[in-house]
C-alpha cells in the first residue's frame, strides 16, 4: 500500500489491539494504528463506527478493555487524564467544554498555568505575567483577540469552540486531539474552523475525529476508517477514496 | 447569540450549586473594591461592633463569619457542597478547649492546637469523601461528620460528652508586653478580630494565587480542568483541608469566646448553618460569608426573643432566599452594581 506519510519517522501515537466493551457490547475491538508525527490524521467512519470510543481511549477519558496505547513508544494505557495533558497530549471535546463563568483570557491563562504552577498558594497570579501573555497570543491565533474580556458563556457557539482549542493549546501539546471540531457549526463557522485546523497543523500533530468525510479529504495527510468497531482501512486520501471496502460501506451511501 | 453550555452543572458534579453572579463586565469601581477586598472587609469589621446590637453578638458574628468563609472556600470557590463542616468547627473548638482545660496551654497555643486537630480531621474525612461527587459527596461528609460527632460524644473524659466541655476560662490573655482583659467585650472583639483579620488576609492571598485560580477552574468544569493537566482530586483534597483548617480556627475562637463547647457544635445542624450562612450572604463572594453570618445571627437573636419557634421563621426566610434571591444578599448587591456599570 502506498502511504503518503514517510515511514521513517517513528509514530507519535500508536495503538495495539485496542478494544473497549461496555457490558456485552463491543464498541471497539482489535484496532492497531500508528499515527505519524506532524500533519493531520482524520478518523472517519459512519455513525456508530466507534470513532468517539476510539477518541476517548487515545485521549485517556476511557480505560481500554484490551490492548495498549503508546505515546512516542511509551505505554500510557490507563494513565490518569491529567497525566495525558502533562505528557503533551491535549484534546478538545465534542460538546463545548470551557470554563463558562471565567473570562476568555482567564480560560486560557488557567490552562497555561497547569503546565507551570499547580500548587502555588501564596504568590499572586500576576507574578506569572508570561502566562497571561501566552493566553493573549493563543487567543489571537484562534481569532478571539477582541473578545478576551468577555465571559466564556457569552461567546457564540463557534467562538466557544475556538476558545476550547486555545485552552487545549495552552498546555503546549505535541499532539492535539479534536473530536468533531465542526459539530453544530454553520457553514461559515465550519470553514473558519477548518482554516484554523490547517494553520495549527503547520507546527503540531493533529488527530481529529470527523463525521463528514468530504470536509477532511482535502485537508489531511492520512485517514483512518473505522466501521462497526473495527479498523476498515488506513492510508492517504487517494488510497481511501479508491479502497473498495470503504466505498462500499461509507462512500456508497453518501455518493 | 450566546449558546447554552450543555449539561455543565452535571459535568461538574454539583447539581446543588446555586447560580453565580457573573454576567457582564466588572466596572472600574468594583474592580477597585475587589483589589482592596481585605482592607474593605477589615474596615467594615472594625466598625461593626458599634452598629451591632451588643458586642457579644458581634463576636459571635465574627466567629461565624470565619466559619462561613472557610466553608465558602469549598462551596463557593471549588464547587463542592459539604454537609460535614461541623466536624471542623467542633474539632477546632474541642481541640482548643481540651488544650486549655486539660493541659493548661496558653490560649494562643490552644488556638493552634484546635486548628491542627480540625486540619487532621479534615484530612481524614477528605481522603474518603473526595472520591465521591455531587449529592454523594454531601452525604459522605454528613455521615463522616456524624462519626466524628459520636467519637467526641463518647469520649466523655475529654470532651464532657453530653454536657459539653466546660471551664474554658480565659479572663485575661497574657501576651508578651501586655495583658488583654477578655471580660471586656470590646477588647475581646478586637482580639478575635486580630486573628480573623489574619485569616481573611491569608484567604485573599489564597484566592489570588495560582492555586485559587485552579480551584475556580475546577468549580467551573472539572473535566476540562483535568484535561488541562490539573490533578483534580488532589487539589480538591487540599482545598478541603484548608477549608477545614479555617473552620477549625473559627471553632477554636468560639471555644474561648463562649468558654464552653456544647456538643451541638459538632451536630449536623451546625453543618447546615454553614450552608445557610454561605447562601444567605452569597456563595463565592469574598464578603458574603460575613453578611450571611450577621444575617443569620441577627435573625436568630431577634426572633428567639419573640418566639421559641424561631427556627421555623429562619427556615422560611432561608427558603425565600433560595427561591427569590439565589445569589444571596451580597451576591445580589454585586450583581446589581455590575449591571449598573460600576
Amino acid at each position: 500500500m502506498v502511504s503518503a506519510a514517510a515511514p521513517t519517522a517513528p509514530p507519535i501515537l500508536a495503538t495495539e489491539g485496542l478494544g473497549k466493551r461496555f457490558g456485552h457490547f463491543r464498541a471497539l475491538s482489535g484496532v492497531s494504528v500508528a499515527f505519524p508525527e506532524g500533519g493531520i490524521t482524520a478518523i472517519i467512519g459512519p455513525n456508530g463506527a466507534g470513532k468517539s470510543t476510539f477518541f476517548n481511549l487515545i485521549s485517556g477519558a476511557f480505560r481500554p478493555s484490551e490492548g495498549r496505547v503508546l505515546f512516542r513508544g511509551r505505554d500510557i494505557t490507563g494513565a490518569a487524564p491529567h497525566h495525558f495533558a502533562r505528557m503533551g497530549i491535549a484534546k478538545s471535546f465534542q460538546i463545548t467544554n470551557v470554563f463558562p463563568h471565567l473570562t476568555v483570557r482567564e480560560n486560557v491563562r488557567v490552562a497555561a498555568q497547569a503546565r507551570r504552577v499547580r500548587f502555588g498558594f501564596f504568590r499572586d497570579r500576576s507574578a506569572y505575567p508570561e502566562l497571561a501573555e501566552r493566553a493573549e497570543i493563543l487567543l489571537g491565533e484562534v481569532g478571539l483577540g477582541a473578545r478576551m474580556d468577555r465571559l466564556a458563556r457569552e461567546l457564540a457557539h463557534g467562538e466557544q469552540r475556538a476558545l476550547e482549542i486555545a485552552v487545549a493549546l495552552a498546555a503546549e501539546p505535541a499532539l492535539l486531539l479534536l473530536d468533531e471540531p465542526t459539530a453544530g457549526m454553520s457553514p461559515e463557522e465550519t470553514r473558519e474552523m477548518m482554516d484554523l485546523v490547517q494553520r495549527l497543523a503547520e507546527t503540531r500533530t493533529l488527530i481529529l475525529v470527523e463525521h463528514k468525510m468530504k470536509l477532511v479529504m482535502g485537508l489531511c495527510r492520512r485517514l483512518v476508517v473505522l466501521h462497526q468497531g473495527q479498523l476498515l482501512a488506513e492510508g492517504g486520501p487517494d488510497d481511501i477514496r479508491a479502497h473498495p471496502e470503504v466505498r462500499r460501506v461509507y462512500l456508497g451511501k453518501t455518493a | 447569540m450566546s449558546a447554552p453550555v450543555p449539561g455543565h452543572a452535571l459535568a461538574q458534579g454539583t447539581p446543588l450549586a446555586a447560580p453565580r453572579p457573573g454576567s457582564g463586565r466588572t466596572g472600574r469601581w468594583l474592580a477597585l473594591a475587589s483589589r482592596h477586598r481585605v482592607a474593605l472587609t477589615l474596615a467594615f469589621l472594625v466598625v461593626f461592633p458599634w452598629v451591632a446590637p451588643y458586642q457579644a453578638l458581634a463576636v459571635n458574628i465574627l466567629v461565624l463569619g470565619l466559619y462561613a468563609l472557610g466553608f465558602n472556600l469549598l462551596f463557593g470557590y471549588t464547587g463542592l457542597l459539604s454537609f460535614g463542616h461541623a466536624a471542623f468547627l467542633g474539632g477546632g473548638a474541642y481541640g482548643c478547649g481540651i488544650a486549655i482545660v486539660h493541659y493548661g496551654l496558653h490560649p494562643v497555643l490552644a488556638l493552634v492546637a484546635g486548628t491542627l486537630l480540625a486540619t487532621f480531621i479534615a484530612a481524614a474525612m477528605g481522603v474518603l469523601a473526595i472520591r465521591t461527587r455531587g449529592i454523594y459527596f454531601a452525604m459522605t461528609t454528613l455521615a463522616l461528620s456524624m462519626c466524628v460527632y459520636y467519637a467526641f460524644y463518647r469520649a466523655e473524659a475529654f470532651t464532657g460528652g453530653e454536657n459539653g466541655l466546660r471551664g474554658i476560662n480565659v479572663p485575661v490573655l497574657t501576651l508578651p508586653g501586655f495583658l488583654l482583659d477578655l471580660l471586656d467585650p470590646v477588647v475581646k472583639y478586637y482580639a478575635v478580630l486580630a486573628v480573623v483579620g489574619g485569616a481573611v488576609w491569608l484567604f485573599s492571598r489564597l484566592l489570588s494565587s495560582p492555586f485559587g485560580a485552579a480551584l475556580k477552574a475546577i468549580r467551573e468544569n472539572e473535566g476540562r480542568a483535568q484535561a488541562c493537566g490539573y490533578d483534580v482530586r488532589r487539589m480538591k483534597l487540599v482545598a478541603f483541608v484548608i477549608s477545614g483548617a479555617l473552620c477549625g480556627l473559627a471553632g477554636a475562637l468560639q471555644a474561648i469566646h463562649l468558654s464552653i463547647v456544647p456538643i451541638e457544635t459538632m451536630h449536623y445542624a451546625t453543618s447546615g448553618q454553614a450552608v445557610m450562612m454561605a447562601l444567605l450572604g452569597g456563595m463565592g463572594t469574598f464578603f458574603g460569608p460575613f453578611i450571611g453570618a450577621a444575617t443569620f445571627s441577627l435573625l436568630q437573636d431577634g426572633l428567639s426573643t419573640l418566639t421559641s419557634h424561631w427556627q421555623l421563621f429562619v427556615g422560611a426566610i432561608f427558603i425565600a432566599f433560595v427561591l427569590f434571591l439565589p445569589l444571596g444578599i451580597w451576591g445580589e448587591v454585586l450583581a446589581r452594581l455590575r449591571r449598573a456599570g460600576w
